[in-house]
């Protein structure tokens, strides 16, 4: 443990010189006495467990990781209260809203009183059930029983595998990978061979990260939980869910886009499922693919003569009609937002692209694809987050987990293992990974939407 | 994004030049296409076991018999009863508390106002779902189990609702507050005589949107709920996969399309200001 602070306190001032426009002695001093605390504050709530006898090097490597993010945290917080410092306001009176003049002068208290029913609201239940979570997730506790036991990182270390070595070396790949590819990616030339490679390498690096994950997540056996196949099953569906519902509605709205005589009650007809819940869209599917009664299996085997195995003993046909019910719910919200983005896109640019044929999916590609795609990545993100959340309630009416957990998403996993096995720790441990895969989401569209996504038009 | 919005009117009035019925047909067929699953479940609806299990493609018999078995058999009235009284709660309770939430962050300067809106734009990123272990022993150690409070409560903020209305307000002009300053208003008098009145676009879209979230939400109430009587529509579906120890289709494709009814009509009835509302939503 004292390494790790010793290792914050050198790194906090190369943090602050790094990010800093007028570091001085004392600014420096802030930086390490900060990053020093940020380090500490986790394995002092824990009792320094992960250090006590009887650890392994993994326990070690969780109590670090904690630390560096903790510290990385907290120089963060200072870093901001600098740029205040140093009068950089102007940002944050644009993102709080500000309005230029004046405002209500009256009591501290009045604008405190307007926000007080919704900060006490997320107290009570956003914040501190976040942080129950992660005290839930370091015991072992039976639901309804008061008793519990310390078990450290227990519950996270048997999700894993157990090589410490292995569980360092593959995330510093694929992070070395995905700056390399930055770094060739700004090396190169727009529209040379040096740029195709780089584009390439990028997307190899984007995949390296899911193998990284499938390599450290455990596939069971000995003491350790075969975690490994609910994080293939949760990347499967949500990819499938993802692709099919934004490509599909994609694909609709640029058909419905145009002006004709009746657009809008076309549009009405599209979009209609936004509204149909993704437990209802559990119960359709259902109907359409029930074995003996559904009009799926019955159209394969009297029209076309193929025996379709029961999609709740199959894992790909399970898989399958998951992603097709989800991606048919999902599909309306998508072409609303497409709709409502392909209008912002030149009129005349895309009745030039519709007109050429000769390159009309070259003119699409080109053209009407990169003013999209502020919108594609902000669609991006919210269907990710419905395939994470809301597919619960489909999967819950058309499969509950089957065929032998290969419709278990990782949503799916929390409540079987937390709730019906009502073991809250081990659920609670699942649910912090989860936690962070929506907080990695979400920073990551936080950083892409401010640089890299074209806003053209906007 | 100005015009983004899709009413037309708003851009030039050229219909697509060419010819127009390809794209008529088109249009016709993936909307036949989407439909499918509901019209099925339509059709099954009025069948009974026997008319499902012949394939039979035309309306059945039995549509009074499935309804009954839903709407009395199962009280199925009284799951749809507790949907809307939840659904209203939160929804309104949602836009009036977000109202205030923005009408504090534009309105009013006070010490710490930018920690309050990072402390709220952290919550962005903190659905409910991964923490709803910690969530299920809390609220049932209120003794909020089988209670409405636990199904409108923990619902009542949201970050999206607070700055929906703060950019919105961060909109208008400051004028506004100006004119009414000298006419010497409080601000819950600006909100509700001012702000309101010109706003029902955005307090529209917040309304579905908030509307269809809350109607369809399935896996809180699935857990704190476990009293029948006391269950949402969605959760209630799940008792209609099984009556009598059969599986039976009708009542339960019946059920889906009545629980599916209310957002529907919200959606389809505020549709115009929904979409006019999003698109200022979308306006960063």
């Amino acid at each position: 443990m004292l390494i790790g602070l010793i290792v914050a306190a050198i790194l906090g001032p190369l943090y602050v010189w790094q990010n800093n426009d007028r570091p001085s002695a004392k600014r420096y001093g802030l930086g390490s006495a900060i990053a020093v605390l940020g380090a500490a504050v986790t394995p002092i709530a824990m009792g320094q467990c992960a250090f006590a006898a009887e650890t392994t090097g993994v326990d070690h490597l969780f109590a670090y990781t904690l630390m560096a993010g903790g510290a990385w945290l907290a120089l963060i917080a200072l870093q901001s209260f600098f740029d205040r410092a140093d009068g950089k306001k102007s940002e944050s009176a644009a993102m709080t809203g500000e309005i230029r003049t004046g405002g209500f002068r009256m009591g501290w208290w009045v604008p405190w009183a307007l926000l007080s029913p919704t900060l006490i609201v997320l107290i009570v239940f956003l914040y501190l059930p976040a942080i129950q979570t992660f005290t839930l997730s370091t015991k072992l506790t039976r639901l309804g029983a008061p008793k519990s036991v310390d078990v450290c990182f227990g519950n996270f270390t048997e999700l894993f595998i157990t090589d410490p070595w292995k569980l360092v070396a593959y995330p510093l790949i694929a992070v070395g990978l995905i700056y390399g590819a930055r770094f060739w990616m700004n090396r190169s030339e727009p529209g040379t061979l040096s740029r195709k490679g780089a584009d390439v390498a990028t997307v190899v690096a984007m995949l390296s990260v899911f193998v990284a994950l499938y390599a450290m997540f455990s596939p069971g056996g000995g003491e350790q939980v075969a975690y490994r196949p609910v994080y293939v099953t949760t990347v499967i569906i949500s990819v499938g869910i993802v692709a099919f519902g934004m490509i599909g509605g994609l694909a609709v709205a640029y058909l419905a886009f145009r002006r004709i005589r009746g657009g809008s009650l076309y549009r009405t007809f599209l979009i209609w499922p936004y509204a149909i819940s993704p437990a209802v869209a559990g119960v359709l599917f259902f109907m359409i693919f029930d074995p003996t009664a559904g009009i799926f299996t019955h159209t394969m085997s009297s029209v076309f003569g193929i025996d379709v195995p029961n999609y709740r003993h199959n894992a790909f046909m399970a898989q399958s009609a998951i992603i097709l019910a989800s991606g048919w719910k999902i599909l309306g919200y998508n072409i609303l937002f497409y709709l409502a983005g392909l209008q912002t896109v030149s009129h005349d640019q895309i009745e030039a692209a519709l007109l050429d044929g000769a390159s009309t999916w070259q003119r699409f590609v080109k053209i009407v694809l990169p003013a999209l795609s502020p919108i594609t990545f902000f669609l991006l993100v919210t269907n990710l987050t419905y395939a994470f959340f809301e597919v619960y309630a489909t999967i819950d009416f058309m499969t509950k987990g089957a065929p032998a957990g290969k419709t278990s998403v990782a949503i799916y996993e929390i409540i079987r293992v937390g709730v019906n096995n009502g073991d809250l720790g081990r659920g609670a441990a699942q649910s912090v990974l989860l936690f962070a895969a929506v907080i990695a989401v979400t920073l990551w569209q936080f950083r892409t939407s401010g640089s890299r996504v074209s806003y053209g038009g906007s | 994004m100005a015009g983004a919005g899709l009413s037309p009117g708003v851009q030039k009035k050229t219909f697509f030049r060419g010819r127009q019925w390809p794209y008529h047909l088109s249009l016709t067929v993936t909307a036949v296409v989407i439909a499918f699953p509901l019209l099925y479940a339509a059709l099954i609806a009025t069948q009974n076991n026997t008319e499902i299990f012949a394939f039979q493609l035309t309306p059945g018999s039995a549509l009074k018999s499935n309804f009954d078995a839903v709407w009395f058999g199962r009280d199925f009235a009284g799951a749809m009863w507790n949907s809307t009284i939840q659904t209203f709660v939160v929804t309104i309770g949602k836009t009036v508390l977000s109202l205030l939430a923005g009408l504090a962050f534009v309105y009013f300067k006070f010490r710490g106002k930018w920690v309050v809106f990072f402390f709220v734009l952290v919550t962005l990123m903190m659905p409910t779902e991964v923490m709803i272990l910690a969530m299920f022993r809390l609220v049932s150690g209120f003794g909020w189990q089988d209670s409405m409070l636990a199904i409108t409560v923990p619902f009542l903020a949201s970050a999206t609702g607070a700055f929906l209305f703060r950019q919105h307000f961060a909109n208008l002009p400051s004028e506004l507050l100006e004119a009414s300053q000298i006419d010497g208003a409080s601000p819950l008098q600006f909100l509700t005589r001012v702000i309101i009145p010109i706003s029902w676009n955005v307090i529209a879209a917040l309304f579905v949107i908030q509307f269809v979230y809350t109607w369809n939400m399935f896996l809180w109430p699935s857990l704190i709920i476990r009293d029948e009587n006391k269950q949402v529509v969605q959760v209630a579906l799940q008792t209609l996969t099984n009556i009598d120890g059969a599986l039976t289709y009708g009542p339960l494709m019946l059920a889906a399309i009545i629980a599916s009814i209310p957002p529907a009509i919200v959606f389809l009835l505020m549709q115009k200001p929904f979409m006019s509302g999003f698109a200022i939503g979308q306006n960063k």
